[in-house]
C-alpha cells in the first residue's frame, strides 16, 4: 500500500559520479587534517611535561584542537553541515548551552568540595 | 544531504505534511538519540573533571599523567608515551572515513561500493575492540615495577628498565620444591605476587622469595637500569613531584619491596578484592573507576556499532535498500558510527592527553 503522508527525502539525496568525486576529495582532505591534528596532539602530549611553564597553553591548544576535530567530524562526516540550518541549530545550540553550564557548575563546585574536604577532613 | 532537495517557502514547510527539516523521521530520531547519548558521555567526562579538580585541591596527591600511565606497546615494552592510544585513535578515524565513503557510495546507488566500504568499517571496528582489550589487560596487570609506598609513607610511581628475572634457586624446601631446584617458569607472576604479599626479603644482600608452598628461593635477577621514583602522594604537598634517581632510587625501591609488609608495592588495578581499585598502581581509586567506566562505556558503543553495521551490511547484500531506492539506512548507522568516533576524540583528549 502506498502512503501519501510519507515523503522519502533520501530519494532527493542522490548524486552522480562527478559530484561524488568532489565529495570524496573533501573526505580525504578532512582525513588528512584529522590525522595531522592527532599527530600534533600526541607529540605535544609526549614531549611537553605537565610541570612545564607553557603547559596551560598546551592544555588549551588540546581543547581547541579537539573542538576542531569534533567540528569536522560532525559537519562533514555526519553531514550536519549539509542539513537545514534549523536542524543544525536544534541539535547544537541546546547541547552547547547545557554542557557549558554543566562544565562551569561542576568544575566550580569541585573546588569548593575539595576545599571542604581539606579543611574539615575526611577519614 | 537534505539540503539538496527542493527549496520550499516557509509556508509550505511549516504548513503540515512536509518535514520542516526536510529530512526523514528515522534520521531525525537518530540525531535526537545521539544528542541524548552525547549528554551521557558529556556527563561522564564532566564528572571525571569534577573528581580530578576535587582531588587536586588538597595538593597532597597528583592525578595520574597520561603519558606516564600509557607508555607501552605490545611486544615492544614501555617507553612509548601515548603511541598506542594514538594508534587506537587513528584506527577509529580511518573506520569513520570508510563509513562516510560507504554513505557516499550509497548516494550513487553503488551497491558494490557500499558493501566494500562497510566491510572495511567493520574490520576497523574489530581492530579497535581488540586494541582496547589489550589496553584493559595491560591496565589491569600493571607495569613491571608497580607503584611503591616508601618508608616515610609517601607513594611513588617507578620508571626505568626492569632487570629480567632469570631463575629462582630453592634454598629451603617446601611442600612442592626441594632444595637446589631451579624454577624457571611463571617467574614474573610469582615475583609480583610475593612483592604484594610482603614475601620478598633481603638476606645477606641476596634477594629471596618465599614461594606459595612455603619454600624459600634465591632470586637471580639482572640489574634494573635507569630506575627513577616520582613521588605522587605525600602528606606534605612540597614533596609532590620529587624524583629519586640512580642508587638512591634503587635503595628506596628495594627497601619497600623487601619490607615484609603487605601492599607496599601495587601492580595494576585489580577487578576483584575487598578494596576494588582502591589499591591501584596509577593514582586515586576514582581514576581506575573512571578509566574502566568511560572507556568501557565507549567500548560497548563500539561493539554495538559493529553489530548494527553487520546487520545493515546483511541488508545491503540482500538488496533491501537497493529495492527501496535509497541507502538511508547506511546513512543512519553511519551517523551512529561517526558519533562513536566523535566521543573517542573527547575521551582521548580529556582522559589521555590533558
Amino acid at each position: 500500500m502506498k502512503r501519501d503522508d510519507l515523503i522519502e527525502y533520501s530519494l532527493h539525496a542522490h548524486h552522480n559520479e562527478e559530484h561524488g568525486k568532489k565529495i570524496r576529495k573533501k573526505i580525504w582532505r578532512v582525513t588528512a587534517l584529522l590525522t595531522i591534528v592527532t599527530v600534533v596532539e600526541v607529540a605535544l602530549g609526549a614531549y611537553i611535561k605537565q610541570s612545564s611553564s607553557i603547559w596551560p597553553l598546551v592544555k588549551w591548544s588540546f581543547i581547541i584542537m579537539t573542538l576542531l576535530k569534533a567540528g569536522y567530524i560532525v559537519m562533514v562526516f555526519m553531514h550536519l553541515g549539509d542539513e537545514k540550518k534549523w536542524l543544525r541549530g536544534f541539535i547544537l545550540v541546546p547541547y552547547f548551552l547545557f554542557m557549558l553550564y554543566l562544565i562551569f557548575v561542576a568544575l566550580w563546585e569541585a573546588i569548593a568540595v575539595g576545599e571542604a574536604w581539606t579543611t574539615y577532613g575526611g577519614a | 544531504m537534505a539540503g539538496t532537495s527542493a527549496q520550499l517557502d516557509s509556508k509550505t514547510l511549516w504548513g503540515g505534511k512536509e518535514s520542516p527539516f526536510q529530512t526523514s523521521y528515522g534520521k531525525l530520531m537518530m540525531w535526537f538519540f545521539l544528542v541524548s547519548d552525547a549528554l551521557t558521555f558529556g556527563g561522564l567526562l564532566v564528572s571525571y573533571g569534577f573528581t580530578r579538580h576535587d582531588v587536586s585541591v588538597s595538593g597532597t596527591e597528583l592525578w595520574p599523567i597520561g603519558e606516564e600511565t600509557f607508555n607501552s606497546l605490545p611486544f615492544l615494552g614501555h617507553g612509548y608515551p601515548l603511541i598506542y592510544v594514538a594508534l587506537m585513535t587513528f584506527i577509529l578515524i580511518v573506520s569513520s572515513v570508510t563509513m562516510v565513503l560507504a554513505v557516499e557510495a550509497g548516494h550513487r546507488m553503488d551497491k558494490k561500493g557500499v558493501i566494500k566500504w562497510m566491510i572495511a568499517t567493520i574490520i576497523g571496528g574489530f581492530f579497535f575492540l581488540g586494541s582496547q582489550a589489550w589496553e584493559w589487560y595491560h591496565f589491569t596487570h600493571g607495569s613491571e615495577f608497580g607503584k611503591v609506598e616508601l618508608a616515610d609513607g609517601s607513594q611513588a610511581i617507578v620508571q626505568g628498565h626492569f632487570g629480567e628475572i632469570e631463575k629462582f634457586t630453592v634454598t629451603k624446601g617446601g611442600k612442592e620444591h626441594k632444595v637446589g631446584t631451579e624454577i624457571k617458569e611463571d617467574l614474573m607472576h610469582q615475583f609480583q605476587h610475593a612483592a604484594e604479599s610482603g614475601h620478598l626479603h633481603m638476606h645477606n644482600d641476596l634477594l629471596q622469595i618465599q614461594l606459595e608452598d612455603g619454600s624459600v628461593a634465591n632470586v637471580s635477577k639482572k640489574v634494573d637500569e635507569d630506575l627513577t621514583l616520582i613521588i605522587k602522594k605525600d602528606a606534605n604537598p612540597e614533596n609532590i613531584g620529587k624524583r629519586y634517581e640512580g642508587a638512591e632510587a634503587q635503595k628506596k625501591y628495594y627497601e619497600a619491596l623487601t619490607s615484609g609488609a603487605e601492599n607496599r608495592v601495587i601492580f595494576g588495578a585489580k577487578f576483584f578484592g575487598d578494596d576494588q581499585f582502591g589499591l591501584n598502581e596509577y593514582g586515586p581509586q576514582q581514576y581506575a573507576q573512571f578509566f574502566y567506566f568511560i572507556t568501557g562505556f565507549h567500548g560497548f558503543h563500539v561493539f554495538s556499532g559493529v553489530v548494527i553495521n553487520i546487520i545493515i551490511l546483511i541488508g545491503v547484500i540482500l538488496g533491501t535498500y537497493h529495492k527501496r531506492g535509497h541507502y538511508e539506512m547506511v546513512e543512519k548507522t553511519g551517523l551512529y558510527w561517526h558519533f562513536v568516533d566523535l566521543v573517542w576524540v573527547f575521551v582521548f583528549t580529556f582522559f589521555y592527553l590533558v
